[in-house]
């Protein structure tokens, strides 16, 4: 076949209104960067740029009759992204915009669920804009404030000249008990390096971990930021110091999302598959992300995996390099976790130490 | 022998019509490519979603990317006949004594022979429109179901309830049924009569095209290795019966159907660009195109009988003739 099989990267933009979608998207669409954009909103709104490429869509919430009480898509997605795909040629990426209140999974379940969608297009990170000024009151009034911090891959903490040093502390640490596996970027004016939003890949079980390489290593005290650490020690990795033992707690109240981190020896593949199979199966409907790196015994390579409710994907991503440690890291973002069981059952699929 | 005349055009065949029997192209991009005596084209929308041809054959009624229905005759114009603002037109219907029918968003709106424009608004997105076969009715297909409008009058809508989100809708001919296309891979039916629901599942893949054959009898669908055609000929429709496997191949899918005008055949498009004609009775085959560079996006017979145009999503489309 002639057709170009490449898959078009898609990044979903969430977040509350005024949270600072509307500079962001004007600015991805205005900025000279060198790649187009169609972009999928709600509202033409504010946008103040004149572009073909921008398409306004009803959100459109579909349950599937496929007897998962999880699977939801977005059915306007599905068609829009189909005509957009009719034309390729005009742009490189796509990006989805979700209303202040939407719920992140839908838009996230649709480019895994629907045949045509997944064959055309790839997820590539979800990003949720978060107001530094409004954080605290959103995550006390609503859940979907929290959905989409505990759903996003990279967190946009703006508006930070608006608050003083230690509300910005707090409200990091608010984020971060959420979500310990996002990256998060401070702003001011949405004034994010788009780079760090744009083509992530977080979706990529190959690409990942390279992205993050301390992915995962929320309470890992044995490291120490040396010359080659590519992390961005400001705004990621300190606050993780401060809270030996249990992770980080929130200092604000009203959070239902916890994470459960886990770290574990080798696991026996025949133990850890079954048993992974049947967490997402029953606790499906809790779990809004999970990730992790496992090292199976006799396996060369690390193994990556993710999943939004009970959809999961699993890889082979690299070898393990001379010196790795070969532990198991999996973390579980949701609500009604039931963190000692999780950690027993994931410590019995370890093989004899 | 079947020859084909090829017309290669760069970009995705959205509809292959005979337009007043001359075979013309509507391509995602807006263009419309008319055969006939040399190559022409005229632009329409600015990004073509969607089109039917209207009860006469003479006119292509699209709508687009910029929000405008536009009809198109074979002298080569392009008029602007609907806009609805700046979302997309994602269906278009077109009906009897020159009704038409166009959806965006959650609203549908209906052009009256008389030219008045009705409007129906939806809690949910028109994912499809169709005109029944008779009388001025119109079906929304959307989440959950399906809404039957009566535009010419302000009655009350009837609601055809099914769990799921119906994504296109078809009246049989003769208006006894109405079939939707889902987003999972299933058909539903309603026998409007009286209601009843016939569910047509077990595809492998989403169904994007159908066609009704002659009379009404059958409902030739895409979707799977085979042509699934459903028999329509009894009162309760294809309840309880098996659907025709017809044109089963083993590594592609169908994309695209047609029926014939009055035979008990289908031209089969497939998803490598080959076309095949199959009579229902026997299931035999014979090739009217080998596979080419996309899938067949659509497929049409002419009155006569003897022509079948074809597009697909890479651009190579032609006029299949089975007459040489």
């Amino acid at each position: 076949m002639s057709e170009a099989l490449t898959q078009i990267p898609v990044t979903v933009l969430t977040g509350y209104l005024g949270a600072g979608k509307t500079t962001l998207l004007n600015r991805i669409l205005s900025e000279n960067h060198g790649k187009r954009y169609a972009v999928i909103v709600n509202e033409f709104g504010e946008i103040g740029i004149d572009n073909d490429l921008i398409v306004e869509s009803d959100e459109e919430i579909y349950e599937m009759n496929n007897g998962c009480v999880c699977c939801t898509v977005r059915g306007d997605l599905v068609r829009v992204v189909e005509g957009l795909m009719r034309r390729p040629g005009r742009f490189d990426a796509i990006v989805v915009e979700t209303t202040g209140l939407a719920d992140p999974v839908p838009v996230a379940q649709t480019f895994f669920m629907d045949e045509d969608v997944r064959k055309k297009t790839k997820l590539d990170a979800v990003v949720a804009l978060v107001d530094a000024k409004h954080l605290p009151l959103r995550l006390k009034d609503s859940r979907e404030a929290e959905d989409q911090i505990a759903f996003a891959d990279v967190v946009v903490l703006n508006k930070t000249d608006l608050v003083t040093p230690d509300e910005l502390r707090d409200v990091e640490a608010a984020i971060r008990a959420i979500n310990p596996a996002a990256k998060i970027h401070r702003a001011t004016r949405a004034g994010v390096d788009l780079g760090e939003v744009l083509d992530r890949g977080a979706f990529d079980l190959k690409r990942v971990l390279d992205n993050d390489p301390h992915f995962l290593d929320a309470d890992d005290h044995d490291h120490v930021c040396g010359p080659d650490c590519d992390h961005d020690h400001d705004h990621h990795d300190h606050h993780h110091h401060d809270h030996h033992g249990h992770g980080p707690v929130s200092p604000i109240h009203d959070v239902t999302v916890q994470s459960v981190s886990l770290r574990g020896r080798e696991m026996d593949s025949k133990k850890f598959f079954p048993w992974i199979e049947k967490v997402t199966q029953l606790e499906g409907p809790n779990i809004l992300r999970l990730k992790g790196i496992i090292a199976f015994k006799d396996d060369p390579d690390r193994y990556v995996i993710q999943g939004v409710h009970m959809i999961m994907e699993g890889d082979h991503q690299r070898a393990w390099k001379d010196g790795e440690k070969h532990e198991s890291r999996l973390v579980f973002i949701g609500r009604d976790l039931d963190e000692e069981r999780l950690r027993k059952s994931f410590e019995a699929c370890q093989v004899a130490a | 022998m079947p020859t084909v005349a090829p017309l290669d055009l760069d970009g995705h065949c959205v509809a292959a019509v005979f337009l007043a029997d001359i075979p013309h192209f509507a391509l995602a991009d807006g263009s419309i490519h008319r055969l006939d005596h040399g190559h022409k084209t005229v632009q329409a929308n600015d990004g073509l979603l969607c089109a039917t041809l209207d009860l006469t054959g003479t006119k292509l009624i699209t709508g687009g990317e910029d929000g405008k229905v536009f009809s198109t005759g074979p002298d080569d114009a392009a008029d602007i006949v609907a806009e609805a603002g700046r979302k997309w037109i994602t269906s278009v219907a077109a009906g009897p004594q020159g009704a038409l029918a166009y959806g965006a968003g959650r609203n549908a709106w209906v052009k009256l022979p008389d030219g008045k424009l009705k409007e129906f608004s939806h809690p949910r997105s028109v994912e499809g429109l169709a005109f029944a076969p008779k009388g001025l009715r119109i079906g929304v297909a959307r989440y959950n179901g399906a809404t039957l409008h009566f535009p010419a009058t302000d009655g009350k809508p009837t609601e055809l309830e099914w769990a799921g989100a119906h994504t296109g809708i078809t009246f049989s001919p003769d208006g006894n049924f109405l079939v939707t296309t889902m987003q999972e891979n299933a058909l539903h039916g309603w026998k409007l009569a009286d209601g009843k629901h016939m569910r047509m599942s077990g595809y492998p893949a989403k169904v994007k095209s159908l066609s009704w054959s002659a009379k009404g009898k059958w409902l030739a669908s895409s979707g799977a290795p085979a042509a699934i055609v459903w028999p329509f000929q009894a009162k309760d429709g294809p309840m309880g019966k098996a659907p025709l496997e017809l044109g089963t191949r083993g590594n592609t899918m169908v994309t695209c159907v047609a029926c014939h005008p009055s035979e008990d055949i289908a031209a089969i498009g497939y998803d490598d660009g080959m076309v095949l004609a199959v009579r229902f009775a026997d299931a035999k085959e014979v090739l009217l195109r080998r596979p080419g560079k996309g899938a067949i996006t659509a497929l049409m017979w002419d009155k006569a009988e003897r022509r079948i145009v074809f597009g697909s999503a890479s651009g190579d489309c032609g006029v299949i003739d089975i007459s040489a």
